[in-house]
């Protein structure tokens, strides 16, 4: 199959180092090494207090009465604060729905919801000023799963409500549904020759960023707050946190500090408004640091789900229709539920040609942990049951599972279920055949360093519970598609300033923007960029904060798409007046300022022919350019609420993976030898950090087919274990080597014809290892995380 | 309570210590000491690892109280340790050097500048820092575990290593750092 497409090609810059396409090292990479680099956990302030959040022990409950009077008593207590202390009407916050209280009023809706807030001159001071708050509960009982959350007599999670999707839902407990319907898939199964029906359970995960929630709050003189703050977008938190303290988003002034990696969990407001308003209350700068038990009461999980599907092809390997219905457990409040079954639906097939499609995704509202962004947002609990299904019916066919694949992969000009044309590269055999081709790790390689068993590559590991004896191998593929920025109808832009002068007789540029720098290398992509547009070998970076348009959220694959196609539009409108400030200058002393087209390379003006007509330093005498401007990607359009139709999506993007584990049969242990990746990026800006985050994300796709999963008792809905002690992701023991094959293929309509890339490689990941423990025991293994007695046959 | 101890090779006295703190709670708070992290808190993650007499612990572990009188290299020390290790005891300065010395340039919103040592120059090299939560703990645990095992093969690495979570980047750019600051080791770079 022949792969169409081709890299981008790049004129202005092509000449100057550092720009991109080189892989420049990241310019907070000293900082992060000596430990000097502030992260929102570090700041530190005279005077400071530190402020404690209480929250529910109980999963739904009225709140009787709440007794603050001993945790007041308590020496070193500044301030305690309840729902009834909040100095506005506006108590409530949210992402898309303002349904979450800052402080819970009279109900709370799930396990470890904040009631109220400490602020003390020491942590434990201020933890046990919160554990001597008495709040009496008068239990309700729990809804937990679809079943109970749309039963006749059901509690409503949230009385009156009033939002946008209350239209349309069968169920007031239900945030959202979004149907899509396509050809005829009633009458297309009819052609199939097999069909295949399953029924699957994603498991919650956490995104487990290492860094906590933390920030500083500092009262500002005049009656505002700064906030210092780990997020992934700071415009948004500014318009929830503002009007909750009653004060112009003027007087809330935001920084971003460092973010200890996010994966969605830094979408939602955490600790923000608490710290705020425990700030402006005391007239002190307040710290907020959550430890690791807090932080899984703290932020939103990655949907739970259960998937429904059937699937038809014909003999000869065509698929014929595709039914689908996914159940996504939002939990208490809505986040970003709505938008994730968006995306669940309208990417729940995958990356196939399919003309007849009759799919529903939903998202309930139960008592259970509120479930938000994480990592590949609805495409990935989709992609877990579409490839278990591609591989069974590749075996009803009896077609080899990887060529099943790719005799249904679309293609550019493939129509999406949502009638949306794929107008891009869409080389998804291509991906499958570079997995497959690669070399597959040697059998037995525990023995690879002599007559004995090296235990630390079999299964157990240094338990040393096999020394090779009932260990199996197996071999699984999976391949997804993921959209790259804000759907359905989003006004997703970015903004950019750019300042280029003279500094120390050498031009200078600098870039600001309020993108959250949260580990993905965004900062040194922008630097590649300026320098690439702007010739000059010095970029400064400039610290991301609210003094600067808005630049969009650190998720959904697009910072480097959107906020760096801001920065290079206003990095060309700098280059433009420089260019005319050059032509003013020095215009009348050669004439190809005005006959040629100029280009700046290497801190000089040149022509494209690379003659050279000025130094920058002499156009830049005595000048200052400056440029704030806002950058768009194309617009996309709302999904039609009973069809599911519309050009809802910016861009997609591809990955595939080859799994090879080794299981131990009899202890139900697996060992992921080998996770190989092929991933079509556009364009790689900065190939060392393209490889760092598809191995990152294949890691994540890793931890919950084997061992991530948030345990929620189905009874009570609480918290089983929140701690890295329970709660377990991949250590360096647990996770392979990962081989990554970088695609390359220009999106006309992206800048560089780059592709989102951060999210697409946690999609096929968990489906690659869970076919190759099927391969390898012969299970059917319908959920995942995949744990030793769904192995053993012990659950 | 006061609790003496040496930091980094510099004597630190931290007053009004309540029994209860760690001592990461003590060199991040009280000592101006952020480098070492607070990810679990629990002993799981192995971001707040520093040397405690000569042995990795997590910091988080440990009662300030436990450290009286004992000795502490951190992150923030870790390029004057490494230093002071390759240069073994005939450490000084000599007096032609020291006529010369000049203050080196640092950049402080970059680093730049900044001496480093092996195990840190090798993690930016390889790519192996992304959001740089787990990175301290990694470079002390990284660096001591090259101080007992110079050539680790992979599995050592891993086994040396499998203290320290790190959720970025999968791991393998670590890995890549781990062995580039091996290799330069062993060809005296």
């Amino acid at each position: 199959m022949p792969t169409t497409g081709a890299p981008t090609k790049i004129t202005q810059g092509s000449q100057t180092k550092g720009g991109i396409g080189e892989s420049t090292l990241r310019p907070d990479g000293t900082l992060k090494v000596t430990g000097e680099f502030a992260y929102s956990s570090d700041m530190w302030h005279e005077d400071m207090l530190w402020g404690q959040i209480l929250r529910s022990t109980v999963a739904h409950a009225e709140i009787v009465s709440i007794d603050t009077s001993e945790a007041l008593a308590l020496p070193g207590v500044y301030a305690v604060m309840t729902y009834d202390d909040l100095p506005t009407d506006v108590k409530n916050y949210g992402l898309e729905i303002q349904d979450t209280p800052v402080l819970a009023h009279g109900k709370v809706r799930h396990h470890g919801e904040p009631v109220a807030i400490v602020a003390a001159d020491h942590p434990e001071t201020a933890r046990r000023a919160a554990a001597k708050i008495k709040v009496e509960y008068r239990e309700l009982p729990v809804i937990t799963d679809e079943a109970s959350a749309t039963a006749p007599d059901a509690i409503l999670v949230h009385e009156g409500r009033d939002d946008h999707h209350i239209g349309h839902v069968p169920h007031p407990n239900i945030v959202h549904r979004q149907p899509i319907v396509r050809g005829n898939a009633e009458e297309a199964a009819k052609k199939a020759d097999f069909v295949v029906k399953g029924e699957y359970t994603f498991g919650m995960q956490d995104q487990a960023f290492l860094g906590p929630e933390s920030g500083l709050a500092v009262p500002d003189e005049d009656g505002g707050v700064h906030l210092y703050i780990a997020t992934q977008w700071l415009h948004s938190d500014l318009k929830q946190i503002a009007p909750v303290l009653g004060l112009p988003e003027s007087k809330v002034r935001m920084t971003l500090s460092g973010v200890g990696g996010a994966f969605g969990g830094r979408e939602d407001i955490s600790m923000q408004i608490h710290a705020c308003l425990l700030a402006l209350r005391t007239g002190k700068p307040v710290k907020i640091v959550y430890n690791r038990f807090e932080s899984f009461f703290g932020h939103v999980h990655r949907h739970p789900a259960k998937l429904y599907y059937e699937h038809g092809a014909t003999a000869e390997g065509k698929l014929t229709h595709v039914k689908c219905r996914i159940v996504l457990d939002g939990g208490a409040y809505a986040s970003a539920s709505p938008a994730v079954v968006g995306n669940a639906s309208s990417l729940s097939i995958g990356p196939y040609v399919v003309d007849d499609v009759d799919i529903e995704a939903i998202a309930l509202y139960t008592n259970n942990p509120p479930c938000g962004a994480m990592r590949g947002f609805g495409a990935v609990q989709a992609c877990f049951a579409y490839e278990a299904q591609m591989d069974k019916l590749a075996d009803q066919v009896g077609m080899d599972r990887v060529a099943f694949r790719q005799l249904n992969a679309m293609e550019q000009g493939t129509i999406m279920p949502t009638g949306q044309p794929v107008d891009s590269p869409a080389p998804v055999a291509e991906l499958l055949r570079r997995v497959k081709a690669m070399p597959l790790p040697p059998e037995q390689q525990w023995l690879s360093a002599g007559e004995e068993a090296d235990v630390r590559q079999l299964p157990g590991g240094l338990s040393n519970t096999t020394h090779g004896e009932g260990v199996v191998r197996g071999v699984g593929y999976a391949v997804g598609i993921k959209n790259v920025g804000f759907s359905e109808g989003f006004d997703d832009y970015s903004t950019a300033k750019v300042r280029m002068e003279v500094v120390g007789g050498e031009p200078v540029a600098t870039v600001h923007t309020a993108m959250a720098e949260v580990g993905q290398g965004g900062v040194t992509v922008h630097a590649q960029i300026a320098r690439t547009e702007l010739g000059v070998a010095q970029v400064t970076i400039h610290p991301a904060d609210t003094q600067v348009g808005s630049a969009g959220s650190t998720s959904a694959s697009r910072q480097t798409y959107v906020t760096g196609g801001a920065v290079k539009n206003s990095c060309e409108l700098v280059r433009e007046k420089v260019l005319e400030i050059g032509r003013r200058k020095f215009g009348s002393y050669h004439p190809a300022w005005a006959t040629a087209e100029l280009l700046l390379e290497g801190g000089k003006v040149v022509t494209d022919g690379g003659e050279v007509l000025a130094d920058l330093a002499e156009v830049l005498e005595g000048e200052t350019v400056e440029v704030e401007a806002e950058w768009r990607h194309r617009p996309t359009e709302a999904f039609d609420l009973r069809t599911g139709q519309g050009f809802g999506h910016v861009q997609y993007s591809f990955a595939a993976h080859r799994a090879v584990v080794e299981v131990d049969t009899e202890l139900g242990l697996v060992k992921v030898i080998e996770l190989a990746c092929a991933q079509d990026v556009g364009k790689a800006l900065n190939p060392l950090s393209v490889v760092g985050q598809i191995q990152g994300g294949t890691i994540q796709g890793l931890g919950v087919a084997v061992m991530e999963e948030i345990i929620v008792d189905p009874k009570t809905a609480k918290v089983r274990n929140p701690s890295f002690t329970d709660y377990l992701i991949p250590t360096i023991l647990d996770t392979p080597t990962i081989p990554v094959d970088v695609l390359e293929l220009a999106d006309d309509h992206a800048p560089y014809g780059l592709r989102g890339i951060g999210e697409a490689p946690t999609l096929s990941s968990t489906p690659a290892v869970l076919a190759a423990i099927r391969n390898a025991t012969g299970l059917e293994l319908n959920r995942t995380p995949v744990r030793p007695e769904h192995l053993t046959g012990t659950a | 309570m006061r609790v003496n101890f040496t930091v980094n090779g510099r004597p630190q006295e931290a007053d009004d210590v309540w029994e209860g703190e760690s001592l990461l709670y003590v060199l991040r708070e009280r000592l101006g000491l952020p480098g070492s992290k607070n990810a679990c808190e629990q002993g799981e993650c192995g971001s707040c690892t520093v040397r405690l007499d000569g042995v990795p612990v997590c910091s988080c572990l440990v009662a300030a109280g436990q450290v009286e009188g004992r000795d502490v290299v951190t992150v923030e020390g870790l390029a004057d340790f490494a230093k002071q290790r390759a240069c073994g005891s005939t450490c000084g300065t000599p007096l032609d050097e020291a006529k010369q010395w000049a203050a080196k340039g640092q950049d402080s919103q970059t680093g730049e500048g900044t001496e480093l040592s092996p195990i840190q120059q090798a993690f930016i090299d390889a790519g192996a820092v992304q959001c740089g939560f787990c990175t301290p703990g990694l470079l002390v645990a990284a660096d001591e575990m090259l101080e007992r095992n110079p050539n680790p093969t992979d599995a050592d690495i891993r086994e040396g290593l499998s203290g320290n979570l790190c959720r970025c980047t999968g791991y393998e750019k670590i890995m890549d750092a781990v062995r580039l600051a091996a290799a330069r080791q062993s060809e005296g770079v």
